[in-house]
């Protein structure tokens, strides 16, 4: 008994630390990270300028065309007004300037989890090895609380939008990873095998085969990552990526069950567009 | 149709499947069994020391059951599956030395393949499909899709261009994949239990199609199969293969007539024979008199010593002139007369050599009288009786010849 309490009572290994000393020897690459804040910066700064441009209503009527136009073989009535209404609503309670926010830090995580993402994902179905390597770390990615991520994002990308960006890509990159690999995969091997008879080079398989029959899921990761995206948007606003999210933020810090509701209620009105449009636009791809 | 001019040689050729490779070919060279092998070491013979060649322009079937092989060994022409080792000779070259580009241009150039599950590729259009060999090479779009557009008009297919794999049936899709296979025009075809998938009636269809396609196109068809009237039919010489190694290489008919062991004589029992023999296989040389030297003495002579009560008359060129029955040559000898014409019977049933028995049972089990097999120039090659027919139907070998 005693030994075992022994065993209980060796003192704590200093994970905390070595991580804290891994985080510290990170910022000696300085320069690395103001380059990728300055970067990440421009993206944000570019599609906030368009959407800061660009009259409310204008805007609204674009996001009605689009969705217009994708869905026009079959046009939902429902959604068109679903969305009118809520956009009105979003201008109405005063939310337009945070909903732009948000829909940037949204956007701008979709663009840097499909480049970095898909890539990825043809590499691992490509590869056993990276394959093996590659899924411990995308669970350990999205299986870490996300709040945990915005502790080395502030110590090395600052405060502000970026840091915010940053945090929503590893919580959102793990399915748009996950989901090109499988689609890739799910190519049946005797299609496979027939573009190789014909002397296809492994590029032209990709392009000409793998990708178009993997579009469906990897359409559908896209769209979980721009999901998730959106779901980081309160978390994020805690280290001053600006938005919605900040509207709740706010209201959770002055205990105002209404102002909570009312930007609560603008986040899942652009959650619902969002996914309604992407999912349309991944049925317009398909026919 | 087959002159010995040899396409491909394959030479000592192995597949092993499995981690232990080297000491699974250690063993085998010891002369073990493959069940040894597998319990020593866990790896599989999948195609053990296979020597043969195929001949140009001939349909080569492999045929075997599953777990034989053969599909095995056809993915290993054009190297889909890597050979553990031994040489396959494309018009003597060693394919096994082709590097990654020598490889791909040899696919390309070389060697199309007919698939099983059709593998079609179900985000291009029909005509796409067929192009995609061509596609893959860098050909034009307008030069590929008119190629492709050839190629699926030969194989039957009009006006389907602009629709997709699914829309069509199974027949239909299997005839985009040889249209596919066609446009490359490859001097080989790889086809690995290409019409397996098929109804019978289609299968059949697309058999004679194949046949027909080949006269046209004079490729070289290496065609797996597993059943053996498919085989039989398409194939100008037949390989049969068990448990990786080869049993048999013979032609269609030499197969039937000799199998070399219990292995093919079993495979070969249920075969539909009627459909495989013809007439010559089952006539034989009656005895017969010359209408222009023999008398009805002589005649009534050969009858007796034969046993028989009837027999075939020819003039000298050995025509077939007509029957005559015992009964009426000693009518006509009690009578004092010379001449066999005037009692001759004229309308015995006639055939030719080719001709398959199934076209003929109908008619032989209805004759009292047998049939005459003629050639061109209506000279007596033999004839066909009942029980003959019934003997090779039955798989006994007819020999009346010795």
């Amino acid at each position: 008994m005693n030994s075992l309490f022994s065993l209980l009572s060796i003192p704590a290994i200093p994970v905390s630390d070595w991580i804290n000393t891994f985080v510290n020897w990170l910022t000696n690459f300085a320069g690395f990270f103001n380059s990728i804040t300055t970067f990440i910066g421009g993206i944000i700064n570019g599609i906030q300028w368009v959407f800061d441009f660009l009259n409310p209503f204008v805007f609204i009527a674009i996001i009605l065309a689009i969705t217009f136009w994708i869905t026009r073989k079959s046009i939902s009535w429902g959604l068109l007004l679903f969305e009118l209404l809520g956009l009105l609503y979003i201008y109405n309670q005063g939310f337009w300037r945070d909903m732009t926010q948000t829909l940037t830090l949204v956007l701008t995580t979709s663009i840097i989890i499909v480049v970095i993402g898909i890539p990825l994902g043809i590499w691992m179905a490509k590869s056993n090895t990276v394959d093996s390597i590659v899924q411990p770390i995308l669970s350990f990615m999205q299986t870490m609380p996300a709040f945990v991520y915005l502790i080395p994002a502030v110590a090395l990308f600052g405060i502000g939008m970026v840091p915010g960006v940053i945090a929503s890509v590893i919580f959102s990159l793990p399915p748009v990873v996950r989901m090109t690999n499988l689609g890739i995969r799910q190519v049946p091997s005797d299609l496979t095998e027939a573009s190789d008879a014909f002397g296809t080079t492994s590029w032209q398989k990709l392009i000409k085969l793998q990708l178009p029959l993997a579009k469906p899921t990897l359409m559908s990761g896209v769209n979980q990552g721009m999901m998730l995206a959106l779901s980081m948007v309160v978390i994020a606003s805690m280290i001053g990526a600006m938005g919605l999210g900040t509207q709740v933020y706010f209201a959770v810090g002055r205990n105002d069950a209404g102002a909570g509701f009312a930007a609560g209620i603008a986040i899942v009105i652009l959650a619902i567009i969002m996914d309604k449009v992407t999912q349309g636009f991944m049925g317009e791809k398909e026919k | 149709m087959s002159e010995n001019n040899k396409k491909i040689e394959v030479k000592n050729l192995y597949k092993i499947f499995g981690r232990h490779i080297k000491k699974a070919q250690e063993l085998l060279a010891e002369g073990k069994t493959k069940e040894e092998i597998l319990a020593e070491t866990g790896s599989t013979i999948g195609v053990n020391n296979a020597n043969f060649s195929i001949n140009d322009n001939e349909i080569f079937v492999i045929m075997g059951l599953s777990g034989s092989g053969k599909s095995t060994l056809i993915r290993m022409f054009n190297r889909l599956i890597e050979p553990t080792s031994g040489q396959i000779e494309l018009d003597g070259q060693n394919i096994m030395d082709l590097d990654k580009n020598g490889l791909r241009e040899m696919r390309r150039k070389k060697m199309s393949m007919v698939f099983q599950g059709f593998a079609l590729f179900p985000n291009r259009t029909i005509l796409e499909n067929a192009a995609y060999g061509l596609e893959v090479q860098g050909i034009d779009k307008e030069e590929r899709e008119q190629k492709a557009h050839d190629s699926l008009e030969m194989v039957g297919l009009v006006g389907n261009d602009n629709m997709y794999p699914k829309e069509l049936s199974g027949g239909m899709q299997q005839r985009v994949g040889l249209a596919r296979a066609i446009t490359n025009d490859p001097e080989i075809l790889l086809m690995d239990e290409a019409f397996s998938a098929l109804d019978p009636l289609n299968r059949r269809e697309m058999q004679n199609e194949l046949i027909e396609l080949q006269r046209k196109l004079n490729k070289t068809i290496i065609f797996i199969s597993h059943d053996l009237n498919e085989a039989l039919r398409i194939g100008d010489r037949i390989m049969m293969m068990r448990n990786g190694d080869i049993v048999q290489i013979d032609t269609p008919e030499d197969l039937l007539r000799h199998p070399k062991n219990e292995y093919v004589r079993k495979f070969i029992e249920n075969v539909d024979r009627t459909k495989i023999l013809n007439a010559s296989h089952v006539m034989f040389r009656p005895t017969t008199v010359n209408i222009e030297k023999d008398g009805p003495k002589i005649t009534l002579h050969r009858m007796k010593t034969d046993g028989i009560s009837s027999i075939f008359v020819t003039d000298s060129q050995d025509r077939f002139v007509g029957l005559a029955d015992a009964d009426d040559v000693n009518e006509l000898i009690k009578q004092d007369k010379n001449d066999l014409r005037s009692i001759l019977k004229t309308n015995v049933p006639t055939t030719t050599a080719d001709t398959p028995i199934n076209e003929l049972i109908e008619g032989i089990s209805k004759s009292p009288m047998p049939y005459v097999v003629l050639d061109d120039d209506k000279k007596l090659l033999g004839i066909i009786i009942r029980s003959s027919v019934l003997e090779a139907i039955s798989g006994r070998e007819v020999d009346h010849n010795e």
